[in-house]
């Protein structure tokens, strides 16, 4: 068992070995223009198609559908504003949730500010997105685009996204599903219409991110024009690190029946014990429709930084959703819309190869930790 | 009945951060007769949300929040019990 504990894959899951080896060889062959016509540059091509071809199967897409971004925001960012600039003529309506990524709201943000609407579907106390209510909202004349995540980042809960792409479809409008939380752990629900994906989440490396446009899917990019990546992703492509990206994906996939059952199992220990042997604490997110690997609580009356400066100290690397521990002092956008603590959260979310050992350490270092934290406070 | 019971307690809590202003109702709620209403004022963002999700859990009732023209919130609570 290693020193710290790494329970925050849902920031970040650490490279896979065959990702590295990948990576490493690519770094040496894939480094030339995969635009140009000589030896080296049609190796880079070689790789190039070859770990699009492999990302597009993991994915459920053709690879002509495939395009290569420098990170899963920069996926959701073009894809939601192209799809939108492609369709300006349809109308400038985006129906989007209130637990989305940041980098979906932000777009729409970019989109309202450019003179067209947004509509953010509300969510139930366990961040389910409100199926009828989002329903409606798409077959609003006008909608040019719908978003939805496969699973929320921060609680895990899973979104109904067959449900939403039906009713997407009857009426004509795009989905563009967010799949950064489950890629390579859960196959891709059917019915997207714009994909977006994150490769650092599957033990892919950092800088590469997936955007799939459907064929038949107008879209548009609004940046300069560029040649690369079928028009979409301007900019020279990392081809190292997307072979890299696709080794990963593949090796997570091929695993991930097993392992993420695995994972599911641990995390149902911990949703299952915490709230035993923690007084006053409240675990969030659905109980079974969940990503397998995150699982998040909150514990009253407890300053989410104080908690996760002691599990630091104490070897345990997460992450949390408290305002105090973000950038913004605002709190979590998505605790905030489910209605649920904002305060003492923290989200654990499970890497590959999390042992039982480190859980069980976990549970049993907690109790005291929160305790002792509630104590310095004056809490009875 | 949508008019607003008049609070048997007020909780200053402007300034503070949360869980402060939960700590304090947390610990002040019992100081007010069964069915009374105590006032929190807070302006911290969190509180907006942490108090009803503290009354839900809590099986209080979270009556209502009212802006204050000086910024923040009255948040008033309903002790259940």
């Amino acid at each position: 068992m290693s020193l710290v504990a790494y329970f925050d894959a849902a920031s970040s899951e650490p490279l896979h070995p065959q990702a590295r080896e990948a990576l490493l060889a690519a770094i040496d062959v894939g480094w030339a223009d995969p635009a140009r016509l000589y030896g080296q540059a049609r190796r880079a091509h070689l790789l190039l198609e070859q770990a699009r071809t492999e990302v597009a199967e993991a994915l459920g897409a053709r690879p002509d559908e495939v395009s290569f971004t420098s990170s899963g925001t920069q996926a959701v960012h073009l894809g939601v504003l192209g799809t939108l600039h492609g369709r300006r003529r349809v109308g400038r309506h985006l129906v989007t949730t209130a637990v989305e990524h940041s980098s979906v709201l932000h777009a729409g943000g970019v989109h309202e500010r450019d003179g067209g609407t947004v509509e953010t579907v509300g969510v139930g106390l366990t961040g389910r997105v409100d199926l009828d209510r989002f329903t409606e909202a798409v077959a609003r004349p006008g909608t040019a685009l719908a978003c939805l995540q496969t699973a929320n980042h921060e609680v895990g809960t899973l979104q109904p996204v067959a449900e939403a792409a039906a009713a997407c479809r009857a009426n004509g409008v795009p989905l563009l599903v967010d799949a950064a939380q489950t890629a390579g752990r859960m196959p891709v629900p059917p019915g997207w219409s714009v994909l977006a994906a994150s490769a650092h989440k599957w033990g892919g490396p950092a800088g590469v991110g997936v955007l799939a446009v459907r064929k038949g899917t107008r879209f548009r990019s609004f940046l300069p024009e560029d040649e690369r990546e079928r028009r979409r992703v301007p900019g020279f492509e990392n081809v190292p690190g997307i072979v890299a990206a696709a080794a990963a994906l593949r090796a997570m996939a091929a695993e991930a029946s097993q392992e993420q059952a695995r994972l599911a199992e641990l995390v149902g220990r911990i949703r299952e014990t915490v709230p035993k042997i923690v007084p006053d604490v409240e675990v969030i997110g659905d109980p079974d429709e969940r990503a397998p690997h995150i699982v998040t609580f909150s514990c009253l009356y407890v300053d989410g930084e104080a908690l996760l400066t002691e599990l630091d100290k104490a070897g345990f690397a997460v992450s949390s959703g408290s305002s105090c521990t973000a950038s913004t002092l605002r709190p979590s956008h998505v605790l905030e819309a489910m209605g649920v603590l904002t305060h003492g959260n923290v989200r654990i979310s499970l890497p590959r190869g999390a042992s039982a050992a480190e859980v069980d350490r976990f549970l049993a270092v907690l109790p005291e930790l929160v305790r002792r934290i509630r104590q310095d406070a004056g809490v009875a | 009945m949508t008019e607003v019971t008049q609070p048997a307690l007020t909780i200053d809590a402007l300034g503070k951060k949360c869980p402060i202003p939960i700590i304090m109702l947390a610990e002040q709620i019992n100081y007010v007769p069964l069915n009374a209403v105590v006032a929190v004022l807070a302006d911290d963002p969190a509180a907006y949300t942490d108090v009803p999700a503290w009354c839900r859990l809590k099986s209080h009732r979270h009556v209502g929040s009212y802006e204050l023209p000086e910024g923040g919130w009255a948040i008033h609570v309903r002790r259940n019990y």
